[in-house]
């Protein structure tokens, strides 16, 4: 019992868990709307495309890489796919849709991927330009607007919904969109790729050490263009649920939220050098900036404080993580220095 | 003598024009224990990187087992039972030692789902090969060094290894650790698995090694077995150079300290240090890894802020909360690790030279004046005697006895009155070695006071004229190098 607990004082996930449960006390006694089941709700459903950006992010950060271009790729896959399939004047559900814009996203993917992995350049950087690229080519070469109408079978699933959950004391509701769905098959192939095969360890050994990741044999190269591929095909789907949800298509709407995903991420735990992390903080992490974002104003505080408070969550969380490193070090000096006096 | 496990013969190979082996042989019989010899940039990596199938040989050709080979692959070389440990293990310090254990087997049975099951047995299996005990679940950058290397061990020995090739195994291990892995090797032979071992370690080689081969610039010097080897041998084989070895006697005479360190403290690593040093001494500090020497080392640096006790320079008390402080106080640091605290590798030599004195080499706006510059720069290559073409090239392609001279000229430029070295010739070639000792006792003799702290004793008694000994934080004894030896020395630090 005594270990099970040092085992999770020592885990990020427990602290960013309780900052969480905090703010949602914190706030609950303030306004008495927290745990209201269509706030509850409304929390999850803005979750969907924010969570489905950080698994990405999450695992492209695990390899030790890093993908600042996500939102400019799935804005110019949805874009793309939403704009053909309105000139063919699309009249049929939600599996072509998806279909298309996960080949978009595997496409654009793979640019950043080949660039990453056969090219051996810096992520970043090829991120970076890619972004701009996308960005460009989806205002410049597609001339993109926004588009106010989609396809009917595309608003007809942002519409859809799970459940309805309704607040007793106001008569308030909201919808669980069925894309929560999406999110969670999302997640939960996820967990089994990073935990169950050897495609995923290896994630985790190139974050660790590249170099001994090819000496044991991991096809480096390989493992990092499929993950750039996969990576493009999650933000595109996450994308198509953004649209479908807004039931229309705005180009330039997602730009931008690159560095509250990443934050959301390391915030979790992610080490931003690689290697280390878990899915549960990735999610804890993106929750807790969820939060902020949707449920300061129920405190009364101007939404302009949002950027302030995401801040200030970020320097925190960081600085959490570097104070436990040092104390750890400090702990196994220590050791050494007992072992060393012993006869 | 009876038939070879691995013959490589004549093997040449260039890289950019530069000829790193010129035909070089090596002969090592089954189940025996050989050491591979050379200084830094002798050739012993890249025939070690041949025979392991990571490059290819331009001429010559490998036997092994008694078949001819003239071209291996990695996965002949694991296949053929030809096991690498390298330098840095090459371990992944995020997952737990579990993983680490199982991932090449897994690869090389090309599983393409993990069973935790199977790791775990796997793991189990690897560990029992040696008797090492470890938690399979730690996180394996928790381990120590020592450990880390067993890992890897125990690792090369699931594939039915014939040779196991160690890279300088024993260059982050402390004594014990070195005695433990000696042991190990030992059972290693004991099963018939023949050990390739790479060192420029003297005392190691005449320790461990039955026969050994000396390479130098590329070509085999001499092979032969270790009991017909001595010490002036192994120097002159090494580096083609005879060195006297002349014990420091201090020829600057003072009569005040230039520091006085009085019941220094850092809480957790050392308490109650007091001593005085005086201009021209070399005072040797020495210890076991976790004695507090190091830590010592780093508080009258600055780097870590003592927490008790008085330092005095010049006879003035100095606080010592920062390296600036430090580098005012006119103290100068050569740190353990030149390589992460000393340099800036990538940039050119000499950038580097001059980092710590750019601010005296610039004008009242801050601009640097280029012709002093380039004077300072060319005085302390010349002095030195830094082996390279051209001081602007990156720091990173001299050998680790050069990266040690420019680490050295960076303090000298701004001559300090107490210069302070970390371990000053860890990981340098003997020739290198030599080198440093004789500017280290130059600079003595021409009124500087030097601080050595080492571990390596002969390095303590040759180059010291007074050895302080440090135990669990304090400082146990004070001993005149010419009264005593290596055996009385080490006695006091265990």
């Amino acid at each position: 019992m005594s270990k099970a607990l040092k085992k999770l004082s020592r885990q990020n996930e427990t602290y960013i868990a309780l900052v969480v449960l905090l703010l949602s006390f914190v706030i609950q006694m303030r306004s008495g709307q927290f745990f209201t089941p269509n706030n509850l709700v409304d929390l999850a459903s803005a979750l969907i495309v924010p969570g489905l950006f950080a698994i990405g992010t999450f695992m492209v950060l695990i390899s030790g890489g890093i993908d600042v271009s996500f939102p400019a790729l799935a804005s110019l896959s949805i874009y793309s796919t939403t704009k053909l399939l309105l000139d063919m004047n699309y009249q049929g559900g939600i599996w072509l849709p998806i279909l298309l814009v996960l080949l978009f996203g595997a496409l654009l993917g793979a640019v950043n991927g080949a660039l990453i992995s056969f090219f051996n350049l810096n992520a970043m950087i090829v991120t970076l330009g890619t972004s701009s690229i996308f960005k460009g080519f989806m205002q410049g070469a597609l001339n993109s607007k926004q588009l106010a109408v989609i396809p009917e079978g595309m608003s007809a699933f942002g519409k859809s919904a799970l459940f309805v959950a309704e607040n007793a004391q106001s008569g308030l509701t909201s919808r669980m969109p069925m894309a929560m769905l999406i999110l969670l098959a999302v997640l939960a192939l996820s967990w089994f790729v990073l935990r169950r095969t050897m495609y995923g360890r290896g994630l985790y050994a190139i974050g660790g050490n590249e170099v001994s990741a090819h000496r044991a044999g991991f096809n480096v190269k390989l493992i990092k263009f499929f993950l750039y591929v996969a990576v493009g095909m999650i933000a595109s789907l996450a994308g198509m649920i953004r649209v479908c949800m807004m039931t229309q298509c705005h180009p330039t709407n997602m730009l931008g939220m690159e560095m509250m995903i990443i934050a959301g991420v390391v915030l979790g735990g992610t080490a931003i050098t690689g290697g280390a992390g878990t899915l549960t903080g990735c999610m804890l992490g993106t929750i807790l900036i969820v939060i902020v974002q949707n449920s300061l104003i129920l405190l009364g505080i101007p939404t302009f404080w949002q950027d302030f408070a995401l801040g200030v969550l970020i320097i925190v969380g960081t600085g959490v993580s570097a104070w436990q490193v040092s104390r750890a070090r400090n702990r196994t000096v220590g050791k050494n220095i007992l072992k060393g006096a012993a006869p | 003598m009876a038939q070879s496990l691995l013959r490589a013969v004549d093997i040449q190979k260039s890289f950019a024009g530069v000829h790193a082996l010129k035909g070089v042989n090596l002969d090592i019989a089954p189940g025996e224990i050989h050491c591979l010899a050379g200084e830094n940039g002798c050739g012993k990596s890249t025939l070690i990187k041949i025979i392991s199938g990571v490059y290819t040989p331009d001429a010559g050709h490998i036997e092994f087992g008694g078949k001819t080979y003239t071209k291996i692959s990695p996965i002949d070389a694991i296949n053929m039972g030809i096991q690498v440990i390298y330098q840095d293990f090459s371990i992944f310090p995020n997952l737990t030692v579990m993983e680490n254990l199982a991932f090449n087997t897994e690869l090389a049975e090309g599983h393409k789902l993990v069973s935790w099951k199977r790791l775990r047995k796997i793991a189990t299996e690897a560990v029992a090969k040696i008797n090492f005990q470890v938690d399979l679940d730690e996180k394996l950058g928790d381990l120590s060094v020592a450990e880390k290397q067993l890992v890897a061990i125990s690792r090369a020995l699931m594939f039915g290894a014939k040779l196991i090739i160690m890279d300088e195994p024993t260059t982050a291990l402390t004594k014990k650790e070195v005695k433990a892995l000696f042991k190990i090797i030992l059972d290693l032979k004991k099963q018939g698995i023949a050990i390739l071992f790479v060192s420029h370690k003297l005392d190691e080689v005449f320790e461990i090694s039955e026969r050994f081969t000396i390479f130098r610039s590329g070509e085999t010097v001499v092979s032969g077995s270790t009991k017909d080897l001595d010490e002036k041998k192994f120097t002159y084989y090494m580096t083609g150079r005879e060195f006297e070895d002349t014990p420091f006697t201090p020829t600057y005479q003072a009569q005040t300290p230039v520091m006085q360190v009085k019941d220094l403290g850092l809480s957790g690593h050392f308490a109650g240090v007091s001593f005085d040093l005086y201009k021209g001494e070399i005072l040797g500090i020495t210890g076991l890894l976790d004695s507090g020497r190091s830590e010592l080392a780093l508080s009258l640096f600055g780097i870590r802020k003592a927490d008790a006790g008085s330092i005095q320079v010049n006879g003035k008390p100095v606080t010592l909360a920062s390296p600036v402080d430090a580098i005012q106080a006119k103290i100068g640091y050569v740190p353990e690790d030149r390589l992460s605290e000393g340099l800036f590798l990538p940039r050119s030599i000499a950038e580097n030279v001059v980092v710590s004195k750019l601010d005296r080499l610039s004008s009242a706006l801050g601009v640097v004046d280029r012709n002093a510059r380039q004077e300072e720069i060319q005085r302390w290559v010349k002095e030195l005697a830094i082996a390279t073409p051209n001081p602007e090239n990156a720091c990173q392609t001299l050998s680790g006895g050069n990266q040690q001279r420019v680490v050295l000229a960076k303090w000298l430029a701004c001559e300090p009155d107490v210069l302070i070295l970390n371990g000053p010739t860890v990981g340098v070639d003997i020739g290198s070695k030599h080198d440093i000792h004789r500017i280290l006792q130059r600079l003595a003799g021409q009124g500087m006071a030097v601080i050595i702290i080492s571990d390596d004793l002969p390095e303590v008694l040759q180059n010291c004229s007074r050895v302080l000994v440090m135990k669990s934080g304090g400082i146990v004894a004070e001993l005149n190098p010419h009264e005593t030896d290596e055996r009385a020395l080490s006695a006091q630090m265990m």
